[in-house]
């Protein structure tokens, strides 16, 4: 019984929502589906009184116009209604969720830090490998082989893991990404995530979710093998800006482990032989 | 004001300017407030179906993703050369060019024009009792400076390159670097913002300046409240994008960085990449700033005409006063206000603080109480009326759950957390086009039909304008309703293949083809509309100088009404809407009449 009803006033789920795969996306969907019943409720009850009124005070009807019309303090009950509603979404919900959001970030040392630098049309994702440390990045190094400029001779770099539009984040853990652009604005939104910030160049600015469901388990909850979570740009950014999509790959921490391994293993085998060929043009 | 009475000899002087005049000065160079509203309205209504036009191209696209057009296609491909639709089939930049034009044509060329300066510049002084703008020279090059941002602007789909492509927004650095239909698209703002700022200081100054005797603050009609609390959005919200617009014209020319920070690197298409050599310093966010500090106040641009029209229309056909009179102009005026402070809840995926947010999300959501005011005090003025559905009314009354919708779904949006997910989705595009397709376009319809028999001295055909108004309807609710569908779904906004490189958007793919379907049709239903406006010049029923049996001043003039609107000036006796007073002889009370 309560179950049903439960599903009768899940308006996102009525219209259809992208499923969620991070501990707070429950809670922005909770907000999202106040709102809209706060919506519904409203729309339904004007279209009611509207559609009331149309048809009892048509012309047929009701050939002579009252000049007083409508007496009585319903339309300050309904303000009222709508103040208290709106002011208890913003206290209660809306403000704690991005407060939450931008002030509560998790320690470093306990979250999977990542840095994502946005290009017309793909998305760079530099892991720092199994040092933890990112390393030195130059203008002048950036070419189509380098394209976020790492120096390579710089020690903490030598294990950085640089990845186009791969994404790997182990299950149940925070992720802070740090998101920046080299050319024009550009948005990573994690749809399924509950996750976006605009890649702004010349600016960095982090975001932090724990994603909670693997693609594996996902694709077997929507029964879609071919489920993929997929970073989508979210703000025009030229001629490719519909095909800027990358691909996140939630794993669970032991494959997680295994994958940084074997790319940080790669990138030192790069690293050794990059000594001589590194040096890109810059004009 | 009130000392001046009905005799003053100045005006018999006036009179003299308003000996038949020939062709060019009357319709070409014309200072008449009535025919610069016509040139306005032809030229808007010309740029709003051309939009409208562009964005059916944009919904092959969108439908049939790479597909070739069909005859239009290779026509377009001839016309335009082959970075439009070479064989056909459009390309990204094409398409993104229709995007954004499709944008800035249906703001600041087709509804600004129509809902402020054609509406604004025919029914002003005929409702306020004057005999013309204040300003009549202004007026004339305010609309000439439209027409030649209109030139402009079409002129840049030739532009090496194609038209402006980085959306009606054109966020820097994107729009810094993109061809040189930009330029055209600043060059054609700067002449749109001139044109704009011109009306709005006629447009104060008339209403403040020219109202006719007895014609207090509170016996305005609403409609030119409306209007004003538009001029002075325009006036206050306009300069900075100007000036903004300035800059980034540098920017594109002169080698600054007012939008560029340091360090750019900008891979070109080929692949290879170029470091943009600037002295940077600059920062893209500030374009975000100054834009929205127009955009904003931009949409209330857009819809406040609207309320006006939609007020003049229910209250001549329910044959009833205004239900809060005085509550709709404090509305109007706090919603002008709070306009101004709103704006970067457009921008609250740049990386907000909480303090800032708070504030930003608290003035957007308060801007609803305001809001749902205006409705309130719409859909109240009905209660107790005598509804007469004409084809104007059924637009007006079609306006008030239309524009519902756009409010409503406004408001999650309205939420920083909400927008973690909806950011930059389709159900941003189906909230905005709630407010001001099936919104401001039906009230602009309303207003049309209404106040063309004042235009004409005939009135156009009912059956077409109800064919009009069900057939509208119903297509306007099937292109946008399936978009919030879309956005719930996390599709973006601006693919040019409608999201078919997405996974996440496969669900929702097969609206595509049903919203392209229903904006064509909502096509064919315009036709009835353009043969009643134009046949109805000629065949239509004569009507009456007062076909609707209205209060307001401009009903009290002749039809169509003369060079300087008045023989004599009007005295105003009462408020704007009263009809149906308890007692009177008819059911309307002219605002001309004498109280007992």
């Amino acid at each position: 019984m309560i179950d049903k009803l439960k599903d009768l006033l899940d308006v996102n789920q009525w219209i259809g929502i992208a499923p969620a795969a991070s501990e707070h996306a429950a809670s922005i969907d909770s907000l999202l589906n106040y709102v809209h019943l706060f919506m519904l409720a409203l729309f339904v009850g004007w279209t009611f009184f509207f559609l009331t009124i149309l048809w009892r005070f048509r012309r047929s009807k009701h050939p002579k116009a009252d000049y007083i019309g409508f007496r009585g303090h319903h339309p300050t009950f309904v303000e009222v209604g709508v103040i208290v509603t709106e002011a208890v979404l913003l206290l209660f919900l809306a403000f704690p969720l991005w407060a939450k959001r931008v002030n509560e970030f998790p320690p470093g040392d306990q979250s999977v830090q990542i840095h994502v630098i946005a290009e017309q049309f793909a998305w760079n994702i530099q892991y720092p490998g199994p040092d933890g440390k990112f390393g030195r990045q130059e203008l002048k190094l950036v070419n189509p082989d380098n394209p976020i400029g790492l120096d390579r001779t710089d020690p903490a770099a030598q294990d950085d893991i640089v990845m186009m539009n791969q994404l790997h984040l182990p299950v149940n853990r925070d992720a802070t990404i740090l998101i920046t652009s080299k050319d024009v604005i550009h948005s990573f939104a994690l749809r399924e995530m509950r996750a976006c910030q605009d890649a702004i160049p010349g600016m960095r600015v982090p975001i932090w979710f724990k994603p909670t469901v693997t693609t594996e388990d996902m694709r077997k909850k929507l029964g879609n093998d071919k489920f993929e979570y997929e970073i989508m740009c979210a703000q025009l950014c030229g001629l490719g800006h519909y095909r800027m999509r990358g691909f996140v790959t939630v794993e669970t921490q032991e494959q997680y482990d295994a994958w940084i391994a074997e790319q940080a293993k790669q990138a030192r085998e790069a690293s050794a032989g990059a000594g001589q060929s590194q040096g890109g043009e810059y004009e | 004001m009130d000392t001046i009475t009905k005799e003053q000899p100045h005006h018999d002087a006036k009179d003299a300017h308003h000996d038949p005049m020939p062709f060019w000065r009357k319709y070409i160079f014309a200072t008449d407030h009535k025919v610069i509203g016509y040139q306005y309205m032809f030229t808007a209504f010309f740029f709003l179906l051309f939009g409208f036009g562009l964005v059916m191209l944009m919904r092959w696209q969108l439908a049939y993703p790479g597909r070739p057009l069909p005859v239009l296609g290779k026509l377009i491909a001839s016309v335009l050369g082959d970075s439009s639709m070479p064989g056909g089939i459009m390309v990204p930049e094409f398409y993104n060019a229709l995007g954004a034009m499709h944008g800035t044509i249906m703001i600041f060329l087709g509804i600004v024009p129509l809902a402020f300066a054609a509406f604004g510049n025919f029914v002003i002084p005929l409702q306020i009792g004057s005999p013309d703008m204040v300003f009549p020279k202004i007026n004339a090059a305010s609309y000439w400076s439209y027409f030649v941002g209109g030139v402009v602007m079409l002129a840049s789909f030739w532009a090496p390159g194609g038209a402006a492509q980085s959306g009606w927004t054109s966020y820097t650095p994107l729009a810094v670097i993109a061809p040189t239909g930009q330029t055209l698209w600043i060059i054609g703002m700067v002449f749109l913002i001139t044109s704009s700022l011109l009306g709005a200081i006629n447009f104060i100054s008339t209403i403040i300046q020219c109202r006719a005797p007895g014609m207090t603050w509170m016996r305005l009609p609403y409609f030119v409240w409306a209007q004003l609390m538009t001029s002075f959005l325009l006036v206050l919200a306009f300069p900075p994008l100007e000036a903004a617009g300035i800059m980034q014209l540098m920017d594109r020319l002169a080698g600054t960085s007012f939008f560029l920070p340091e360090g750019l690197v900008v891979a070109a298409k080929s692949n290879v990449i170029a470091g943009y050599a600037r002295s940077g310093g600059g920062t893209s966010l500030l374009w975000q700033h100054l834009f929205w500090f127009l955009g904003h106040p931009e949409v209330y641009v857009l819809i406040l005409p609207a309320m006006g029209i939609v007020a003049e229309v229910i209250a001549a056909n329910a044959r009833r006063p205004i239900w809060g009179y005085r509550a709709l102009v404090f509305s109007t005026l706090t919603i002008g206000f709070l306009s101004f402070i709103v704006w970067a809840h457009h921008m609250y995926m740049t990386g907000m603080g909480s303090r800032i947010s708070v504030f930003f999300q608290t003035t957007t959501v308060l801007i609803s109480v305001p809001s749902v005011l205006l409705l309130t005090c719409l859909i109240l003025s009905l209660w107790g009326g005598s509804i007469r559905f004409t084809s104007s009314m059924l637009f007006a009354v079609g306006f008030l759950p239309m524009f519902g919708i756009g409010g409503l779904t406004g408001l999650p949006l309205a939420f920083n957390a909400i927008d973690l997910f909806l950011h930059d989705t389709y159900y941003v595009i189906g909230h905005f086009h709630y407010v001001v397709a099936p919104g401001t376009i039906f009230a602009l319809f309303a207003g049309l039909y209404h106040w063309y028999p004042k235009a004409t001295g005939r009135k156009m055909n009912e059956s077409l304008g109800k064919l009009h108004f069900w057939g509208s309807f119903v297509c306007m609710n099937c292109i946008f309703a399936p978009m919030m569908i879309q956005g719930m779904q996390g599709v973006s906004r601006r693919l040019y293949d409608g999201g078919a490189t997405y996974l996440l958007a496969e669900p929702t793919l097969h609206w595509n083809i049903f919203m392209s379907m229903a904006a064509w049709t909502l096509a064919l239903f315009q036709i009835p509309f353009l043969i009643n406006f134009i046949v109805s010049m000629k065949l239509g029923e004569k009507a009456s100088d007062n076909p609707w049996e209205a209060t307001t001043l401009e009903w009290s003039t002749a039809t169509p009404p003369p060079h300087g609107n008045w023989p004599t000036l009007p005295t105003v006796y009462r408020t704007a809407y009263e009809y149906s007073v308890p007692g009177a002889a008819r059911d309307f009370t002219p605002q001309t009449q004498p109280q007992e």
